[in-house]
């Protein structure tokens, strides 16, 4: 008996006394982790909360809604967004919504393409050899690749001439081939990983089964790569979503995407904070709510290959 | 052997089937053959029509877009014909090869050709071949290597964002509760555009008189804080939005990395009797130095591209403090109309990057083989 308590008094002591560096470093966790969250979310609810201020409340720089200071509509009513105002006509609420269908559009329009070109590409490197001249597989997914390092402005220019040529500038259509091109390899990439994480076994039952390879690919393939896919997608959509340099170049009245419109307000001085806020808000929104529900697919497209 | 197929023992139908295979191959030749003799028929007309030699041809270039479009799907049926299954496979590469060549290859080789020309878009002439003259006019250009001379300091910066990366990613691997907010909120910042950013943090946050960061500065004992006056000041304001933004991208891809480690090693070095900074330098970290490399090397790939930010928060000043390549090319573009130079500025910037990053590749491939 006294045998077993002197026994793990020692150990009772050495618990003790491990256990403050324990709480010390729990406290010194968290309190960094709680400080990168303010520093991630403080600029989206400056920018949300300034879209509901009077001048008076930015310049006196209130922080808390309700409590130093008083939220109205007012960005919102600039934008014709307001609850007030918005089954009125509003012109700056008609120039907001084809800006954003132009982003929906050239950017959806973009994904999709890049996913039909990517996910052909990717399925055929994974599964075939091919030669193309001297170009074995590895050599064409380095092809592929090496687009990725072209900076846009190396192509911007001459797609500006070309563009103008083939009458194609300020176009959706002009703007979905150039985002298609950004985001394809991107597509390739993940797509690939996806393909050869299935076994082949699978595509060689169906040809036993008297599918061709295209029958295989569709019908077989295709529906096991469905969360590859989605992770493709959701990628090359927020990164055509928030495109900036090629639209601001290649577009002018027409086909204008949200992130020119945005670009264009704050170079004009003396604009009204709110509604700088409010559209900013409205820009970003789509993204924050695609960031929180589907961050898993953000996620898996993002580290493909990184663990290996 | 009786049973053996009659097929092959029928020389006639042998031979019929194999002229069938030899018309059909023909076949697909030809048609590949027409579509691009059209296609370069139509592109010839154009040309001559635009330069003025003929008088027959299209208002704009738009229908050879069309002829490339028929010409790329006539290269795809004639390889099916031609070698069938072997075609059906070359099948589903083609499209993306088309139109990467078609979209980068073309546009890339124009460029080259619109880099040795006279071209301001302004001006009531036309272009004209100047030769090298854009060339040497760059190496004379001071805003143009001030801004690579900025590159440079951008691209170095990629290690301190990789540093709070780690970090952060180590706090992410650490046993905590919430970890899914956590890693939801820190994503955040990358999901929003760079444009909207330039306003909520460039043009407002920092905004020297009423900004809730220059209030904090001011708290903080710093009388004048102007974010965007003084040359290094303004840099690193700009590194630091542009941090705000890529960091998440650099943290998730180190977080994968310290997932898929294996738990033994760190338990082995806990065993040992490692304290927690020699289990990270000695274990952690050398494991995650592949990793490292790549996320690096991506980041540092997407950072020599960095336009958006600069341009629309500082348009490259205070005098160029915080220009990078692409928004100078920009201006020289916006506000010059200069096709020609701006084409040949990108140009040689894009012979740069190449060589950069393919020392920098041998370099790292050759130093992680060392460490690892």
């Amino acid at each position: 008996m006294a045998n077993f308590t002197s026994a793990s008094q020692p150990v009772r002591r050495h618990h003790a006394a491990s256990r403050a560096p324990r709480t010390l470093s729990r406290v010194l966790i968290y309190s960094a982790l709680l400080f990168w969250a303010f520093v991630c979310l403080f600029p989206i609810y400056w920018t949300v909360t300034t879209s509901f201020k009077s001048a008076l409340d930015v310049t006196q720089g209130h922080l808390l809604p309700w409590l130093d200071f008083w939220p109205d509509w007012k960005g919102w009513r600039s934008l014709g967004l307001s609850p007030d105002s918005i089954l009125g006509t509003s012109t700056a609420r008609a120039e907001f919504v084809s800006r954003f269908e132009n982003s929906i559009i050239t950017s959806v329009g973009a994904s999709v393409l890049a996913l039909v070109l990517g996910s052909l590409a990717a399925y055929g490197l994974s599964r075939f050899r091919y030669k193309f001249g001297w170009m074995r597989n590895d050599d064409i997914l380095f092809f592929f690749m090496s687009q990725l390092i072209l900076p846009p402005v190396v192509l911007a220019l001459p797609f500006l001439v070309l563009y103008k040529a083939l009458s194609l500038l300020d176009t959706r259509f002009g703007l979905i081939l150039l985002y298609t091109l950004t985001v394809l390899p991107i597509v390739i990439w993940i797509m690939r990983d996806q393909f050869n994480s299935i076994p082949v076994e699978l595509d060689e039952a169906a040809f036993v089964d008297g599918l061709s390879v295209w029958g295989a690919f569709i019908r077989i393939v295709l529906p096991l790569a469905v969360p590859g896919l989605v992770a493709a997608f959701i990628l090359s959509l927020v990164l055509c979503w928030n495109e900036y340099f090629f639209a601001a170049l290649l577009t002018s009245t027409d086909a204008k995407t949200l992130p020119v419109m945005v670009a264009s307000q704050t170079g004009s001085q003396g604009i009204n904070w709110w509604s700088m806020a409010a559209l900013s808000t409205a820009a970003i929104a789509p993204l924050v709510i695609v960031g929180i529900f589907l961050e898993r697919y953000i996620v898996s497209g993002l580290t493909t290959g990184a663990g290996k | 052997m009786q049973n053996s197929s009659p097929l092959a023992d029928d020389p006639h139908r042998k031979l019929a089937s194999q002229r069938i295979l030899v018309r059909r191959k023909n076949a697909g030749r030809a048609l590949v053959v027409l579509a691009s003799l059209g296609s370069f028929l139509l592109l010839l007309i154009q040309i001559l029509h635009s330069t003025g030699v003929v008088t027959v041809g299209f208002a704009d270039w738009r229908p050879i877009l069309y002829a490339y479009l028929i010409w790329a799907i006539a290269i795809g049926v004639g390889q099916v014909v031609v070698r069938r299954e072997r075609g059906l496979r070359a099948l589903f590469l083609l499209p993306a090869v088309l139109f990467t060549v078609a979209v980068v290859i073309f546009p890339t080789l124009f460029g080259i050709y619109i880099a040795s020309l006279d071209w301001n878009l302004s001006s009531f002439e036309g272009p004209h071949f100047n030769g090298l003259n854009n060339l040497i006019g760059l190496f004379h250009d001071d805003y143009y290597w001030n801004a690579l001379r900025n590159m440079i300091f951008y691209a170095v910066a990629v290690l301190g964002e990789y540093a709070v990366a780690f970090g952060l990613a180590l706090l992410l691997n650490a046993e905590i509760r919430g970890r899914r907010f956590f890693r939801v909120v820190f994503l955040l910042p990358l999901m929003l555009s760079p444009v909207a950013v330039s306003w909520m943090i460039g043009k407002s946050l920092m905004e020297y008189r009423f900004g809730p960061a220059a209030t904090l500065a001011r708290h903080l004992g710093w009388d004048d804080p102007a974010f965007f006056a003084s040359p290094w000041i303004a840099r690193l304001s700009i590194e630091a939005m542009d941090a705000w933004v890529s960091i998440p991208f650099i943290m998730i891809m180190l977080l994968a990395g310290l997932q898929a480690m294996p738990k033994d090693v760190l338990e082995a070095a806990k065993v040992d009797g490692a304290s927690g900074w020699q289990s990270f330098w000695h274990v952690t970290f050398p494991l995650m130095l592949p990793v490292s490399v790549t996320v690096l090397i991506i980041r540092i790939i997407f950072k020599l591209k960095l336009a958006d930010i600069v341009i629309n928060v500082t348009a490259g000043g205070p005098g160029g403090a915080t220009d990078t390549v692409s928004s100078f090319i920009y201006r020289v573009y916006r506000d010059r109309s200069n096709v020609g130079y701006g084409t040949g500025l990108a140009m040689f910037y894009l012979l740069m990057i190449i060589v950069f990053l393919t020392v920098l590749l041998r370099l790292s491939s050759r130093w992680t083989q060392k460490v690892a």
